[in-house]
């Protein structure tokens, strides 16, 4: 079984970066600093830097996280400046400000 | 508005050998992809920083790039990130809505190659909408575009990208806990007959073969004949469970990678209302085409694996015949020109074509998600059962169009696009009737949501 | 309860076997099934006959709203008989959510109307002001000028002169009500074929036949044409004028969001699942229900207009549907003058007079002493 590797966060990372070297900017989701690669995926992104929720459904409120990764599910959808966006079909940009939708109720 | 002889939907293998094509006999060409560089899901960064993992990706995927280097030898540069949410064909030509970085846009053309390729086909399985659990198409492209590799992974469902993926995770240095197929030893003995005459079938299966030596080489465990697919966890997956040979197994796992071969996306055909057809091999509908690809809509063509799933080198060959079609109707080249360079396309997409059935029948989708159990969440963004769509069935429902009505089935962002076929099935089941009478959901625009700030800057009469 | 009839839609064969009842209702939409609902209400045996998938059906492409202003401006007779239906709307909702069990999301707490234009808003308002003479005096509206609308409703911008707020107004969940209406018409013991495009009716001794292209045969005391733009084609043919045309109005929605309105606007709603509805447009364009760039472009436009933060919401989904209009725009509430027993209902306001066509509609039909005087909605009104 594999070692799990710790993220700078802290949090397990389920996801493992294959080029860790990459130049990184600064984002913050719902407030809480991350560094990630500069020009990268955004969903790849944050999965490489453990974050695997997303968002919370306005349905029933559950989790959710990327699943198609090529812009076909609308699950890793999340808030970028104030927009709510596909994270697969954007780029990591610096001073991205990120808001985990909060689904049914908050948002 | 701009205005080009073509427009091509799609930087994949079809979109470009069709804008090559119509490039090379003289057309402008327009090339629209909502990735950020040219290539699709099958080429995904061939060009950018895939192209450093030739050794994980492997030789077929570096082919890509000769395709976008032979394209921007002819002049066309693809716009990318231009996400396209409104096609209107009227008399005199056809106009293509999109937004690029925030801004909607529009241009126009005589002729439109929609290039649009493949989805996962959905998984409706207990579990499925868990954060952790990811198409293999998602583990690939993680791969391709990102380096990222999915850590404690189990691969499960059926189809030759498994294989494919695990050995690329193996090459990664990450392989996969296991592969655990929904398929089983006889699907593979009732498929044998299908394999294509001459050394192409056997290449074919040559290659899952060599796949599945690598993984045993790899320690990759690998279950066949799974059913009862089930992932496991509260907020994040924590374990796939399944049963074999009457046994309940259960992995624990961080990320569950699911796969049950692909389907066309149909999602731009349908919305331009072409005439499709239910492909009962393929379990999926396809748009009506002729030879080269033309749809019933007229001056609009389908290539690729939007037209029904043949693969990369498939969809690059019908690229071409649309794309010299289209020259052809342009009137750049005579009809003998035309045939003759459609020759030897036309002869390897024959051949390529005749590989399917055999992949067909070995690898079919699990029983388990033609009809999912009544609890099962069949509409991610609506959160909607396949217990509710039988429901609604009762109730007299006897088409998409009104369970969406019923139950908001279809009716989120993602439009349909994972339920659609889902709910076509489970009306099918439930009135006895065939998923073509049924039909499929009407598909509106916006194809992919837009910010209404962007919808109204298209508006001519905005008060300043 | 019979068992929904499985096979009706996949078997074409002739000579099915014959089924009868009270009523057949020709129309399976909100308009058709609030009248079956009203009849097996007080008693009455009903089958309703419905269209498929493919059908033209505003029952699913409609706003939502129940709405009294602007309904009746020349016709006080109609803003009164709206008034009515608004009126009776809470009782139907809770006797069909306690058939159901499903919550409607009913609200009746006033709506509002925008105006960007100040003269516009009073033109209006001397209508409005007019109407409630004619009514005497049963017309409560408001107006509300920028200042007092903003503190009501804070997400409305600066360019909006002002919004005339009329009490009588409200909105429900549309499909929720479809729904419900299928639910409890089985329930009640109303029968519902599926998948059925009427032929013909003709009077036979039993009473009458109607014929189904799929071989049905439905045999009933009364028929009620209930199809929506299929009168078009049927009407004529049982001896009305059903002089009805396809409006098409084009819808959009955003993706789910928080709270950002209180009431509904005739043109801006935030439905019980969180999308805010926005619509919609009047166009003559036939049996055509697709969605056009330049509408929906200006429908946004003026949607941002009114609430500026609405540019960053993403829209998810827009759809065309077709009204069933008649030349004034009234409903048509007509028995047949050539084959009795016949009678035909039509209107392009189904939401809003789901509940008088529930609750009184079924007296009319009945002949009842008690019925509502409908002879301002009769045809002899196109005969000039």
């Amino acid at each position: 079984m594999m070692r799990r590797i710790l993220g700078c966060s802290g949090r397990p990372v389920l996801f493992r970066d294959l080029s860790p070297d990459a130049p990184r900017v600064r984002v913050t989701l719902d407030g809480q600093v991350l560094h990630l690669p500069a020009g990268a995926n955004l969903a790849a992104a944050l999965l490489g830097a453990g974050i695997t929720t997303f968002r919370m459904t306005p349905v029933s409120g559950a989790s959710r996280g990327p699943f198609c990764m090529m812009g076909a599910c609308f699950d890793c959808l999340i808030g970028v400046e104030g927009v709510t966006r596909q994270a697969c079909m954007m780029q990591v940009s610096d001073g991205m400000v990120l808001t985990r939708p909060l689904g049914k109720g908050g948002a | 508005m701009r205005a080009v002889d073509l427009i091509v939907i799609g930087a994949g293998p079809a979109g470009m050998a069709a804008a090559v094509e119509a490039a090379g006999a003289g057309l402008s060409v327009a090339m629209l992809d909502e990735q950020a560089a040219p290539g699709g899901q099958i080429y995904r960064a061939v060009t950018g920083a895939g192209a450093g993992r030739g050794d994980v990706l492997g030789k077929d995927y570096l082919h890509g790039a000769s395709l976008v280097e032979a394209m921007s030898a002819l002049g066309v540069s693809p716009l990318c990130r231009a996400v396209v949410w409104n096609i209107a064909p009227d008399a005199e030509g056809i106009t293509v809505t999109y937004s690029q970085d925030g801004r909607a846009a529009q241009v126009r053309a005589a002729r439109l190659v929609l290039a649009t390729g493949a989805l996962e086909r959905p998984v409706p399985i207990p579990g499925w909408t868990l954060p952790g659990v990811m198409t293999a198409g998602a583990g690939q492209i993680l791969l391709k575009a990102s380096g990222v590799v999915a850590q404690r992974a189990v691969l499960a469902g059926s189809g030759p990208l498994l294989y494919l993926l695990a050995v690329q995770m193996v090459r990664a240095g990450q392989p996969p806990l296991a592969l655990v197929e929904t398929q089983g030893a006889g699907d593979m003995w009732r498929a044998l007959p299908h394999l294509a005459r001459g050394l192409r079938g056997w290449r074919t299966l040559a290659k899952g073969v060599a796949l599945l030596a690598q993984l045993r080489r790899a320690g990759v465990r690998r279950i066949t004949g799974a059913g009862d697919l089930v992932v496991e966890g509260d907020a994040h997956a924590a374990a796939l469970r399944f049963t074999v040979g009457g046994q309940v197994r259960r992995i624990a796992c961080d990320t569950v990678l699911l796969h049950q071969g692909v389907v066309p996306n149909t999602q731009i055909s349908r919305a331009l209302r072409m005439e499709h057809d239910w492909r009962a091999g393929q379990h999926a509908f396809t748009p009506r085409l002729d030879a080269w690809g033309e749809s019933t809509v007229p001056g609009v063509f389908v290539a690729g694996d939007g037209a029904g799933i043949a693969g990369a080198a498939a969809a690059e060959q019908a690229g071409r015949l649309a794309g010299l079609q289209v020259a052809h109707q342009l009137g750049r080249i005579d009809a003998a020109a035309r045939e003759a360079r459609a020759r030897g396309p036309a002869a390897r997409l024959a051949a390529e074509r005749a590989l399917r059935p055999f992949l067909e029948v070995a690898y079919p989708p699990a029983p388990q998600v033609l009809s999912p159990a009544d609890t099962t969440i069949i509409c991610r963004c609506e959160e909607v059962t396949a217990g509710q769509v039988r429901g609604w069935a009762k109730l007299g429902c006897m088409g998409p169009n009104q369970t969406k009505a019923f139950g908001r089935v279809g009716m989120g962002p993602c439009q349909g696009r994972f339920c659609g076929l889902s709910v076509t099935a489970l009306l099918a089941q439930a009135h006895g009737m065939t998923p073509e009478a049924v039909g499929a959901y009407r598909v509106r625009p916006p194809y992919k949501p837009v910010t209404l700030g962007e919808l109204a800057s298209l508006d001519a009469g905005e008060t300043p | 309860m019979r068992d929904w009839p499985a096979k009706t839609a996949a078997t074409r064969e002739e000579g099915r076997t014959q089924v009868q009842a009270d009523y057949a209702i020709i129309g399976g939409g909100i308009v058709g099934l609030s009248v079956a609902w009203g009849l097996l209400r007080i008693g009455r045996t009903v089958i309703v006959l419905d269209g498929d998938d493919g059908s033209f059906r505003a029952s699913r492409g409609n706003f939502g709203l129940i709405w009294v202003q602007s309904k009746g401006l020349k016709q006080p007779a109609y803003a009164r008989w709206t008034q009515g239906s608004a009126a009776l709307w809470q009782g139907f909702a809770a006797e069909l959510s306690d058939g159901t069990g499903a919550d409607l999301s009913l609200r009746q707490d006033g709506g509002y109307d925008f105006y960007l234009d100040e003269a516009a808003l009073e033109a209006r308002v001397a209508q409005y002001a007019a109407l409630r003479e004619a009514l005497g005096g049963e017309y409560p509206f408001e107006v509300l000028g920028n200042n007092a609308l903003r503190r009501e409703e804070p997400e409305v911008g600066p360019r909006v002169a002002g919004a005339i707020l009329h009490h009588q107004d409200g909105h429900v969940n549309p499909l929720r009500l479809l729904r419900s209406l299928a639910l409890d018409v089985r329930r009640r013991g109303g029968q519902v074929l599926t998948g059925q495009s009427v032929a013909d009716v003709d009077g036979v001794a039993e009473g009458l036949r109607v014929r189904c292209a799929s071989g049905q045969v439905v045999t009933a005391g009364r028929v009620v044409l209930c199809a929506g733009l299929g009168a078009m084609d049927l009407g004529p043919r049982l001896g009305f004028l059903a002089p009805v045309r396809p409006q098409r109005g084009q819808v959009l929605v955003t993706e789910k969001l928080p709270p950002l309105m209180h009431r509904p606007s005739a043109t801006i709603r935030q439905v019980d699942e969180g999308g805010i509805q926005i619509g919609a447009s009047a166009e003559e364009v036939g049996l055509d229900d697709r969605v056009t760039i330049p509408t929906v472009a200006k429908i946004a436009a003026e949607a941002v207009a009114v609430m500026p933060r609405l540019a960053q919401a993403q829209m998810v989904r827009s759809w065309g549907a077709l009204r069933i209009m008649s030349p004034d725009g009234l409903p048509i509430y007509q028995h047949s003058p050539t084959l009795p027993g016949v009678s035909l209902v039509t209107c392009h306001s189904g939401i809003t007079l789901a509940a008088a066509h529930a609750l009184l509609l079924p007296r009319w039909l009945e002949g009842a002493d008690d019925a509502p005087d409908l002879g301002m909605f009769g045809e002899a009104r196109f005969v000039s």
